[in-house]
């Protein structure tokens, strides 16, 4: 089985430095790209590769590329950021990435800007991630010591500033255009689609904003080709996947598989299985905002199409499971309180719903709630939906919410009922 | 045009606007909060949600906000669909979970769009059972009112005042749910329309503290349309009255002149009209001032004015009805204009300059259409504020060759896109204005060396043009940069005016536009009737002080002047010395007042009907909107119509009403034919029905006079206008020059103004008010001469010129409490190396010689001011009104 992303990432040492990640064949694919392939060849590459953006959302990355503007009559700036603002709950896969070889997302990042024509590339780090930051601002360096940074890069005439910049802790800034925001200097509100920032952007200029696993992969693709993309997966979604599980499972962690393989293999197999005297209740595929699976849905495949299919979505693809100890009232108000804090304030339903929607949750673990209180619950859940509000934070805080209230509701009912949380308000902070 | 079908039926629109616009347009009720008509669209609030449908086979639609999407040919969108019905009622449950309950004691309560989108919504019951949250509240200064649990946070007010009007001291903080509009700390609110916040805010949040001292509701109020008279623009106001008071000023829309606002100056500054300093009584000689009512004040007035023995002196700060009136009464050749030879022949200049068609004289809405601006010795915030602002959205608007497929309304994505692109911006002025940072170049110069920058650029255009003289390398660098930038423009505008009284930046200016062919040229004047003043075309104040002094002349009539503002002191004691009679009509003493044998009381703006002249040449009238328990206090040209029906022997109730006024200007002076159309005859009506000035829910009419009398008086009468002083008569719209208060059933806050309009942000229906009397014609044939004469300065010389303060340098603003709050104290600035020089430091006392008369003001050390040039803010003394002088600095000794 190839893990190209992780190969060369191993915990109990430091990054590779640039010599040694040349070593391995680090930079092939930037000497591949700029000499023997024109940008519009390797945009359509991982078009046909079938990336699809390892964010959450799953859009095909080279079509995305495809809608910054070129020619001559399209702006001579162009923008690639790495969105490596990874603040999903229960989400720690782009960390991997970033502390174990920030040079393949470097590599990556040269790729993408030769595709998309940008001359300017940012880095928008979680602002938690310190050890990151240190290791790719040292990878920043060797590379431009380097000449894979800078002006006339390997003697072409691609020209790519890389800059750093860590964030100050906000979760919405890993909404595209809220990141464009921040990065601007501006409050971190989203801004409205269209126009997308693939045409007005980073500081109104046409601007593709990635994923940090989404552009690690591209070297590999312009190296080995996107039919070998393709075959690494298990379904028709094209690559490996770092997948994640968290919860009272035995064996907590990360692992790069093919793209597909089912949610019970990872939990059993990779994740050993639950702890001892826990059951598995369910989980939430992709991170917090993501719809509960339930034990029904153990043998789906775990890429974008399946998920969906069953209810939810692949999301980042790192689970956080729910176990039988666990109260999922006290899990989800958890999970809102984060939803609500971290609301930017910008629009109506989400700044005033979630709020409403987090105390609701908490009166109903206290022993306050009322039956009404779920009609509410369930009046939220329906017009905090996509399209109501103006970016996906509320959607998102609403699919944990939405799909316990339909695989959870007894407990619902019973902490109304005996007027107290049956689990002793145990549940995972 | 696009067909759209709203709910089935199809509609003719425009497109390029959004959905919200076309509705509200169209007349259909769509509840909004974050989209403002000149502010555009965000999406934030999520009020205004329609359905739209792929086609007229889908049934299922898509929830939509209508203000964030374009009109396209065959959309089809539902209002009335119920889930978008819910979606907007669901939207007001939202808000109202951290909304107080507190309508009751809420200023906003009565005209509050928050209660208008309400009830529009049909949301009433109250689901959210928790604690709401709550927020300190901040002190922003004598003029806003803070209360923050009421916010709802739609963003308008940061957007107003940051994006719109480029302030820096008023922000959003926080998140979630606790977001927080204010200033980082307590403090004044210092960008100069902080008062549009009272009016953008959809509810209580930033209300008018002005108000809060003689609170009354909207409908409570008798309301007038009215004129600003605190600078030369003519913003459209409305007047708000209750208990004989003037309480509020609010904008009146005028799509052609101040839009949707106005500025602080002309919405705090009206309290002069109630301030201890009005004239209530009149005075007679040595009479006993209570003796004298309106009968005997007349007849003995009358006799001391002798035909031919009488001169009359008028005012650019009062209407066209009264300085004409003046004029009639003693006759034109008696009349003098009450400004200084060296103002009038500036205003000849500039009425010259707009009659030669050499440019377009734009309106405000047109400057703001403008893809290249040159600002020539103007600090626009100062001097002409709602310009200021004007120009800004012109330069926001990036320059033209920006290209994108964004429409208009797309307000944010728009700023995204444009970011610091800002089209052409060029200022030389001798002080940093706050336009500054929106330009290319901004020079700090002297009167002289702007001039010449002037004629640079002109002569750089077109070589005929005079060339410039005594200009370094740097600067015709500049001057050729600012030539290229105008050249290449398609609507050019270059801005200058009076503030600094140079007849050079007017040729200059002239020339320029001249030179580039299709230029807008654009003129700021003093005062809020500079221009009408000047287009009388009668001699200046020191011809009406020559005449005295040589003629065997009785009688002197001062129309609402003060003489000690036009010219040195020296010289108006010298003429009231020469005088035998002084009589002088005004509504504030001051020190003209002062020396009046016989002192005539009269109304201010509020009190009175009249037109002024803006600096665009557009006659606009301002009605009555209070009325004086005082039969003394009434509008001058009333008093100089008495009294020339007096002379003349006509009963006095043969009454002119200012519409007949008006036509007898016309005929009288033939630059004024059309002015008579600025308003409406007085027997208008409607239905055979007047225009109430107040509401249909007005209060306490039968109980406000109670204590004095329990029999309900009978209301005033107006005989003048079409107007009414009471609640009944028409109901419905009233033609676009006389509203006098925006209402339409469902919307009680000003955001009422949308059903007063043909499209939304467009034209009132029947077109915006006022007339344009210069439609320039006659084709200058040459260029101004450059007349350099160099100055010469001594050591101890300098030249000072005026500078202008929003807040102080207008005559009747200074006598608001928060105007002078905000105003400065009298000083002298100085550049700091000739400050250094004369060993002074910030704040120490320099002591001057002018005019005879030796002053001692504190310095400020103004970093960026050209050497051996001094200022003196305009209006605070009266010494100053005579500048620019050269000016002997004595102390050169240390003064700490």
């Amino acid at each position: 089985m190839e893990r190209p992303l992780t190969k060369n990432i191993h915990i109990d040492r430091p990054p590779l430095n640039l010599k040694e990640y040349e070593m391995t064949g680090g930079y092939k694919s930037v000497r591949n790209a700029l000499k023997n392939m024109s940008p519009e060849e390797v945009r359509s590459l991982i078009q046909e590769s079938n990336l699809k953006g390892r964010g959450g959302a799953g859009f095909n990355t080279g079509m995305k590329w495809s809608f910054v503007p070129k020619g001559p009559d399209a702006p001579a700036t162009k923008y690639l950021i790495a969105n490596a603002d990874e603040m999903e709950p229960g989400t720690f896969k782009d960390r991997l990435l970033l502390e174990g070889n920030p040079h393949q997302l470097i590599e990556g990042m040269i790729v993408s800007s030769y595709a998309i024509q940008a001359t300017t590339a940012y880095i928008f780090l979680r602002w938690a991630y310190k050890e990151a930051a240190l290791r790719i601002r040292q990878a920043i360096h060797e590379a431009y010591e380097a000449g894979y940074l800078g002006k006339n890069i390997l003697g072409t005439e691609l020209n790519l500033e890389m800059h750093l910049h860590t964030g100050a802790g906000r979760y919405i800034c890993g909404e595209e255009t809220a990141l464009l925001n921040s990065l601007e200097g501006k409050r971190a509100s989203p801004r409205a689609k269209p126009p997308f920032p693939q045409v007005s952007g980073l500081f109104g200029k046409p601007t593709i904003v990635n994923n940090v696993e989404t552009l690690c992969n591209i070297p590999h693709i312009v190296n080995h080709g996107a039919d070998w993309f393709r075959s690494l997966s298990y379904s028709e979604d094209g690559g490996t996947k770092l997948y994640g599980v968290s919860g009272r499972v035995k064996k907590p962690g990360i692992w790069e598989l093919p793209m597909g393989i089912t949610m019970r293999q990872l939990v059993e197999e990779y994740a050993g299985g639950m702890q001892k005297g826990y059951n598995f209740r369910g989980a939430l595929p992709g991170g917090a905002s993501t719809d509960f699976l339930t034990e029904q849905h153990l043998d789906i495949k775990m890429d974008f199409k399946t998920v969906s299919a069953a209810g939810s979505r692949l999301g980042t693809g790192t689970m956080i499971v729910l176990d039988d100890h666990t109260c999922p009232v006290g899990f989800v108000h958890n999970l809102q309180h984060f939803f609500a804090q971290e609301s930017c304030g910008w629009c109506t339903p989400c700044r005033e719903g979630l709020p409403w929607v987090e105390r609701i949750l908490l009166s109903i673990e206290k022993g306050e709630g009322r039956l009404e209180d779920l009609d509410l619950l369930s009046f939220h859940t329906t017009y905090l939906g996509p399209g109501s509000t103006f970016c996906a934070l509320a959607p998102g805080a609403m699919e944990p919410l939405q799909s316990a209230l339909k695989y959870f509701r007894e407990d619902f009912e019973r902490h109304i009922h005996d007027k107290k949380c049956p689990y002793n308000g145990n549940h995972i902070h | 045009m696009a067909t759209i079908y709203i709910d089935n039926k199809a509609y003719e629109v425009k497109e390029g606007k959004n959905l919200l616009e076309t509705c509200l347009t169209l007349g259909f009720n769509l509840p909004y909060f974050c989209w403002h008509p000149a502010m555009g669209s965000v999406g934030a609030c999520r009020q205004c949600a329609v359905k739209v449908f792929k086609d007229e086979t889908d049934t299922r639609g898509r929830i939509t906000m209508s203000c964030m999407e374009s009109v396209s040919n065959e959309l089809r969108l539902s209002i009335s669909d119920a889930d978008a019905v819910q979606f907007r009622a669901n939207i007001i449950e939202w808000l109202m979970t951290n909304h107080p309950h507190d309508c009751a004691v809420c200023d906003e309560g009565g005209s509050c769009h928050l209660q208008d989108m309400t009830v529009m919504t049909g949301h009433n019951y109250r689901r959210f059972e928790y604690k709401k949250r709550t927020y300190q509240n901040q002190y922003l200064g004598p003029f806003i009112n803070h209360e923050m649990n009421r916010c709802i946070q739609c963003y308008r007010c940061v957007r107003f005042y940051k994006d719109y009007a480029g302030g820096k001291d008023l922000d959003v903080f926080a998140a979630h749910n606790h977001v927080y509009f204010g200033r980082s700390e307590d403090g004044i609110l210092q960008n100069e329309f902080s008062g549009n916040l009272a009016e953008v805010c959809p509810t209580g949040v930033f209300t008018d503290k002005t108000l809060k001292e003689h609170y009354t509701r909207k409908w409570d109020f008798t309301s007038a349309p009215s004129v600003c008279q605190h600078c030369s623009l003519g913003c459209n106001i409305i007047a708000a009255e209750r208990y004989g008071e003037l309480r509020q000023i609010t904008s009146r829309y005028n799509g052609e002149v101040n839009g949707y606002f106005i500025c602080d100056r002309g919405r705090f500054g009206y309290e002069f009209v109630n301030s201890p300093l009005r004239i209530k009584e009149a005075k007679l000689r040595d009479e006993n001032s209570k003796d004298l009512n309106k009968k005997n004040l007349l007849n003995k007035t009358s006799a001391l004015i002798t035909p031919g023995k009488t001169i009359g002196i008028g005012s650019p700060r009062t209407s066209m009805e009264s300085n004409f009136a003046l004029r009639k009464l003693i006759g034109a050749e008696n009349f003098y204009q009450g400004i200084s030879e060296q103002e009038a022949s500036l205003h000849k200049l500039i009425l010259e300059v707009m009659n030669s068609g050499i440019a377009y004289i734009p309106s405000l809405k047109e400057v703001e259409e403008a893809d290249a601006i040159l600002v020539l010795g103007e600090d626009l915030h100062n001097s002409a504020p709602m310009l200021a602002l004007a120009v800004r959205q012109a330069i926001q608007k990036g320059p033209s060759e920006l290209k994108t497929s964004l429409p208009a309304w797309h307000s944010l994505a728009l700023k995204e896109f444009i970011q610091q692109e800002h089209a052409p911006l060029f200022i030389a002025n001798p002080l940093k204005t706050q336009l500054d940072e929106l330009a290319q170049a901004s020079l700090n110069l002297s009167p002289a060396e702007i001039i010449q920058l002037g004629y640079a650029i002109a002569h750089h255009i077109d070589s005929a043009s005079p060339i410039e003289h005594l200009l370094s390398e740097s600067l015709l660098k500049e001057a050729k940069a600012i030539a290229k930038a105008l050249s290449k423009a398609k609507k050019p505008l270059i801005i200058t005016g009076t503030s600094s009284m140079q007849e050079g930046l007017v040729k200059a200016a002239a020339n320029i536009a001249k030179s580039l062919k299709t230029a807008n040229l654009c003129f700021v004047e003093h005062e809020c009737n500079s221009l009408g003043l000047a287009m009388m075309d009668a001699p200046p104040l020191e011809e009406a002080m020559k005449h005295v002094f040589l003629n065997d002349t009785d009688t002197v009539i001062i129309l609402e002047n003060d003489l000690y503002r036009r010219t040195s002191s020296g010289n108006v004691d010298r003429f009231f010395e020469a005088c035998k009679e002084i009589i002088v009509i005004d509504h504030l003493h001051n020190k003209t007042t002062q020396k009046a044998s016989v002192l005539i009381p009269t109304g201010t703006f509020a009190e009175s009907d009249g037109t002024l002249i803006n600096n665009e040449g557009r006659a606009q009238s301002f009605f009555q909107a209070l009325n004086a328990k005082n039969e003394l206090i009434q509008e001058s040209w009333r008093w100089l119509n008495e009294l020339f029906s007096l002379q003349k022997g006509i009963s006095i109730k043969d009454r002119t009403s200012p519409h007949e006024l008006l036509e007898e200007i016309a005929i009288a002076m033939p630059q004024f034919k059309g002015i008579a159309q600025a308003v409406l005859q007085s027997d208008f009506r409607i239905n055979g029905q007047r225009i109430p000035r107040e509401p249909h829910r007005y209060s306490g009419r039968t109980a406000m006079n109670a204590h004095d009398n329990v029999s309900e008086p009978k209301p005033a009468q107006d005989l003048d206008t079409p107007m009414s002083f009471t609640m009944e008569g028409y109901r419905g719209e009233p033609p676009s020059s006389i509203i006098p208060f925006y209402w339409s059933p469902g919307w009680n806050s000003v955001q009422s103004v949308n059903k007063f309009q043909i499209e939304i942000g467009g034209a009132l229906h029947g077109g915006d008010p006022g007339i344009r009397l210069i439609n320039n014609k006659e084709g200058m044939s040459s260029y101004y001469d450059n007349n350099f004469v160099p100055i010469e300065l001594k050591d101890q010389e300098w030249l000072a010129i005026p500078v202008q303060h929003i807040y102080g340098s207008d005559e009747l603003s200074i006598h608001t409490p928060g105007v002078t709050e905000r105003s400065p104290q009298p000083y002298i600035g100085l550049n700091k190396l000739d400050a250094e020089n004369l060993n002074l430091q910030d704040g120490s006392k320099v002591t001057f010689e002018t005019d005879g008369e030796e002053v001692t003001l504190p310095l400020r050390i103004i970093t960026e001011l050209p050497r051996k040039v001094a200022i003196l803010p305009h209006g605070l003394q009266d010494f100053n009104c005579h500048l620019p002088i050269i000016l002997r600095i004595k102390n050169l000794k240390k003064s700490r």
